[in-house]
Order: C-alpha cells, then structure tokens, then sequence
C-alpha cells in the first residue's frame, strides 16, 4: 500500500515528524512530502524511521492551507496513496480536512495509536475522557497522529530526496509577522511537564516551577484560571478547553484536578501530584502524590532532579 | 457584513461520560446540553462584536435533530438575529461541514465562524472543510479577529508561536481563547430569543466518510504512592526506576 506522509519542516525535523514516518511504515511504503528550505542531507535522514523517498516542493516556504492543500494532494495523485498521515499538529488542523473535502477521504483526526485488526483506529473522544475507535468508509484514509502516542523506530538508512512541483497556486492567507516565544519545548511536543495552579498564588512565585522544568528539560504548562487572570500565556493552559497533551510525565503542583483539568492531560503516561490538600481530588489520578507546600516540595525535587543528572543520568 | 457562526452541541463539561448498546453509543441518560464552549464564547461574542460596530447580520447554523433546538435558543439568547436547523443528525464531521457549506454556498456570507473544536469529538475538522467546499482561505486557531472593509486582520497560534495574518473576504475562521469574552444572556436576551426567527432546512445527501464502530474507557489508575515530602530523592529514585519516565 502507497502511504503518503506529510511533514511540516519548516523549523527543522522534529519528534514529532519522525512519529508520523514510523507510523506511516507501519501500514505500508511511505513517501514523505514536504516543503520549505531544509536541505536534501536533512531531509534524506527521514530514511532512517522508514520513509522510501521525500518529495520537497521548494516553490511554498509559508504554511498556507491552500497551497499546502494542492501541493499534498498532487502528491497523493503522483504516488497514487490511499492513506495520508499527519502529525497532529496546528498546520494538520487547517490542512487535513481541506483535503479530506478535495481527495474524499475519511479523516481521523487525533489518532492515539494504530489500526487494529477490524481496521478501526483509536482517538481520543470527549476530551480524553473516553477512547473512540474510528473506521473510514471511504476508499481513501487521513489520520493525523497526537504527538507523543507512538515511538519512532530507527533502521540506519537514507533516503532519496526530489524536488517536486505539485502547482501549488497562490496562498489566500498574506503573512504580516510572527511572534515566537524563545527556547521553549512546544508543549504538546513535550516528554516532560511541569505544571502548576492558583496554590502558587502569584506569577512572582513560578520562579520554582521555571527551576524545576530547567532541572528536568521539561515544557511549563497551568490550569486555566491561571491563564485567566494573566499569571501565565495561554498557550500554557491545558485540560477540556485548552491544549490536550500526552507526555511521559506530568507534575502538577497547586492544581486540585478539577474533571475539566484531568480531561487534557489524563493521556499522561504517569502523573505526580503536590498538593496541601490530601483530599484534593488530582490524587485519584496521580501515580504518584506528595501532601505538601509546593514552595517547600518544588525546590526539594529541583535538587534531588539536579543531583540525579548530574550523576549523570 | 453577513456572518454565518457555527453552533454545536456538546454535553456539560461536568458530564460524567458512558457508553449504552455494547459501548457503540453515547448514553445520554441525565446529560445536559451546553452550546460548545468555543463555538459559544468565542465564535458567537466575537460575531456580535462585529456586527455591533460594523452593522450587518449575524445567523446561527446547527445541523442536529429537534431536539437541538433548547441549545439553539440559548446561542439566540446571547444575541444572533436568526437561526437555521439542519433538520438531520450529525452523524460525522464531513457529512456536517457539507450540509453548512451547502447553506453558506445558496446563500452567501462574507465570513463564516466555528470554534476551534468541539469539547466531545475534538476533531477540529468542520471549519476546514466548509472552507474547501467553499474554496475560501481558512484561518485556523484564530485568538484575535479584527474587521476593515473586505480586509481581515487576524492573529491565530502556529506551531510554537502565534502570526499575524490578513485575509480578504469571504473567508472561514475557526476560533478560539483570546478572541472574545464570555456573554451571560440576560432576561430580555432570553425573552427575544423565543420569537426570533428558527428555519429548519431539509439536509443534502451526502456521504458519511467515517464511523464511530465502538468507544472505551481508560484504565483506571493503580493507587496513588504517596512520597514523604521531604524525600524527594525518594520521588526522583521511583521515576527513574520504576516508571522510567526520567
Ligand atoms: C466549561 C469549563 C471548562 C473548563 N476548562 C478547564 C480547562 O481546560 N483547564 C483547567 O485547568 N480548568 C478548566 N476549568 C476550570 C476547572 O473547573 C477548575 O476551576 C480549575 O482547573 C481549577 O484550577 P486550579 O486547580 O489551579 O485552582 P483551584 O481549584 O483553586 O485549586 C488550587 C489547588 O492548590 C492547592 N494549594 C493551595 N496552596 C498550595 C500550596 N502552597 N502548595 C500546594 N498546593 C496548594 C489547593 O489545595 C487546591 O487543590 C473549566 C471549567 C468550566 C466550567
């Protein structure tokens, strides 16, 4: 089976991007497409989680959804894939259901994991509260992949890389600026985060928040009041109605866990849990708990963190 | 400016969730119905805003049964002029976002608005599609939307940032937090809504292109470990060695 996978290379290869490859091997011989400046040497490494070949359409540099939309589907057409992957991500919010519209495709979006054996495959349904199993009725499939929900594989090859041409039109949306926040782990990328509530009552106090995800190499993320009232940006509130996310770990300090707060990060591989309040409902759902005052927890963990890697792990 | 805003239904946030006919559907047993929060506080206010300082006409579209028409009523009572049922259930996202492009292409909007996703299915799929059908730029993600003429100017999140865009109209934008503030509906919000004009529309055939087959749970959790507070070495020892997270 003919699978096209779509990467987003415009700021490098990312995790995710070799999740998607992986995943795309997984169901049959993946050609990547791709556009942007990355050079062919970069792009041939994606041989390495199974791609057979990257097409890469120098002609787009943006991320317009129309032009992506005809680039991807020209593609689809040249390499005749009946399956197309995604990483789940914001350029696959805008582009995979235009195609879906213009290839008649069944979408899934936010895929958990691969198809089983009745050919149905997982999301997460009602905000992670509760899995849903997805078959597509038509002859041609998109799954966009939720970061994080499978492992790349690697098997030490290069791949061919072509320009391609794939007539990709004039963008609808003109790009005035960009704002990027620097140095920061994109949080649904993120293996490790460290998460905190209204019980550090004040954005002075995220100082130990900030250490802590030093220590660990970890993405900072909050609950939704937070973000509110202005302590913290909003692309750092997570639950039903903020950013979804699934890494390895999550600590949350001075959150009370709230079912609108668990539904974003309940896909969390394991969750620690600091809290005053023995009663506060986060522990149910936390692997692991500490009662405590996260001004006195935090930077006790961020020593035992720092003196953890510096014996060099 | 003629602004179509995109309304769905979805169960309260505090819902507890389950499944009935061998975990194919959703019980609804004791769920009550809120409008989407994204299409609700974001979408809608910031339509109204629009209209407010531009003049123009703001109509509210749901596909959905009869039943649908409680959670219509209360988009109506914030402030839309109209609304349109598209008398059909929902049945997936493709045969949804047909049904509305097909409504938008008979009867012309300069812009049309959805939320970023909805809080039960989280697809975040409807928007873009209208938009292909239509053949219309889509600006995704939206947290800001500002009106000149036939000129957008927008901010929406990218990966790891935010961009400032301008689109002309007619465009599609799916929205989300920064956009708008919530509105309650006051009295006469709600008096006004009862006589305001609902038309229900008969659905187009269309294809359905994907089928929810059955649904799970989670795992329940294994009990907590509760760590002393003062041996965080402790904590830092059971990541390491036992989940293996670190
Ligand atoms: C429609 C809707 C959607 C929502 N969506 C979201 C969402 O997406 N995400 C989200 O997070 N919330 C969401 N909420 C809000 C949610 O219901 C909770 O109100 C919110 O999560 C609570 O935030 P919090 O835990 O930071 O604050 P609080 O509930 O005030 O909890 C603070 C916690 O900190 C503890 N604490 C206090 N001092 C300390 C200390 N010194 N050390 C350690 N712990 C301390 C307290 O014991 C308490 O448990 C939503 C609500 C609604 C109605």
């Amino acid at each position: 089976m003919s699978v096209l996978v779509y990467i987003n290379s415009k700021n490098g290869l990312h995790k995710s991007a070799f999740e998607a490859v992986t995943y795309g091997k997984k169901l049959g011989d993946v050609t990547v497409i791709t556009t942007g400046a990355l050079s062919a040497d970069q792009l041939a490494t994606l041989g390495n989680y199974g791609a057979a070949k990257v097409l890469v359409d120098r002609s787009v540099e943006g991320e317009d959804d129309q032009q992506l939309t005809r680039v991807i589907a020209s593609a689809a057409e040249v390499c005749s894939a009946n399956t197309l992957i995604f990483s789940h991500d914001l350029v696959a919010k805008a582009v995979a259901p235009r195609l879906s519209v213009r290839l008649k495709a069944g979408l899934i979006s936010g895929a958990i994991g691969v198809p089983s054996t009745d050919g149905t495959v997982p999301v997460n349904v009602f905000s992670g509260k509760a899995f849903g199993h997805v078959k597509v009725n038509a002859s041609r499939t998109i799954i966009s992949l939720l970061p994080n929900s499978i492992q790349p594989e690697e098997n030490g090859s290069a791949c061919s890389v072509e320009d391609f041409n794939g007539n990709a039109g004039s963008a609808g949306v003109k790009v005035l600026s960009t704002k990027k926040p620097e140095g920061e782990i994109p949080l649904p990328e993120a293996e490790l985060v460290v998460s905190a509530g209204r019980g550090l009552k004040g954005p002075e106090n995220w100082g130990i928040v900030e250490d802590l995800a030093a220590a660990l190499g970890a993405a900072t993320a909050c609950s939704r009041p937070v973000a509110d009232i202005g302590w913290r940006p909003h692309h750092e509130h997570v639950g039903q109605t903020g950013v979804a996310i699934r890494p390895n770990l999550y600590i949350a300090a001075g959150i009370s866990g709230a079912i609108q707060h668990l539904a974003g990060v309940n896909g969390s591989k394991v969750i620690v849990v600091i809290n005053t309040d023995s009663e506060a409902p986060f522990f149910k759902a936390a692997d692991y708990g500490v009662v405590g005052d996260a001004f006195e927890v935090l930077p006790r963990l961020t020593e035992a963190v720092k003196k953890f890697r510096a014996s060099g792990h | 400016m003629k602004i179509l805003v995109c309304i769905s239904k979805s169960p309260d946030t505090t819902s507890k969730i389950s499944f009935t006919d061998n975990s194919t559907k959703f019980d609804e047993n004791g769920v009550q119905y809120i409008v989407n929060p994204y299409d609700e506080w974001y979408a809608l206010v910031r339509a109204l805003e629009i209209k407010e300082a531009n003049g123009g006409n703001v109509t509210i579209i749901s596909v959905g049964a009869a039943g649908d028409e409680a959670v219509i009523r209360k988009a109506l009572a914030i402030g839309a002029d109209d609304a349109v049922r598209i008398d059909t259930d929902p049945t997936d996202a493709y045969y949804t976002a047909m049904q509305i492009a097909e409504y938008a292409k008979s009867n012309g909007f300069d812009l049309v608005l959805t939320g970023k996703e909805t809080i039960n299915y989280n697809g975040s799929q409807v928007g873009g599609m209208i938009a292909e059908a239509l053949d219309q730029p889509f600006v995704s993600v939206a947290t800001k939307l500002d009106v000149n003429g036939t000129t957008l100017t927008l901010e929406r999140e990218i990966n790891g940032g935010i961009e400032v865009v301008e689109v002309n109209t007619p465009a599609v934008v799916s929205c989300a937090k920064g956009m708008a503030e919530q509105r309650i509906p006051n009295m006469r919000g709600i008096m006004a809504a009862r006589t305001k004009p609902l038309q229900v529309v008969a659905p187009v055939a269309v294809d359905q292109m994907t089928t929810y087959v059955n649904y799970t749970m989670p795992n329940a959790k294994s009990a907590c470990k509760m760590i002393d507070p003062s041996n965080m070495d402790q904590l830092v020892e059971f990541l390491h060695n036992e989940a293996k997270v670190i």
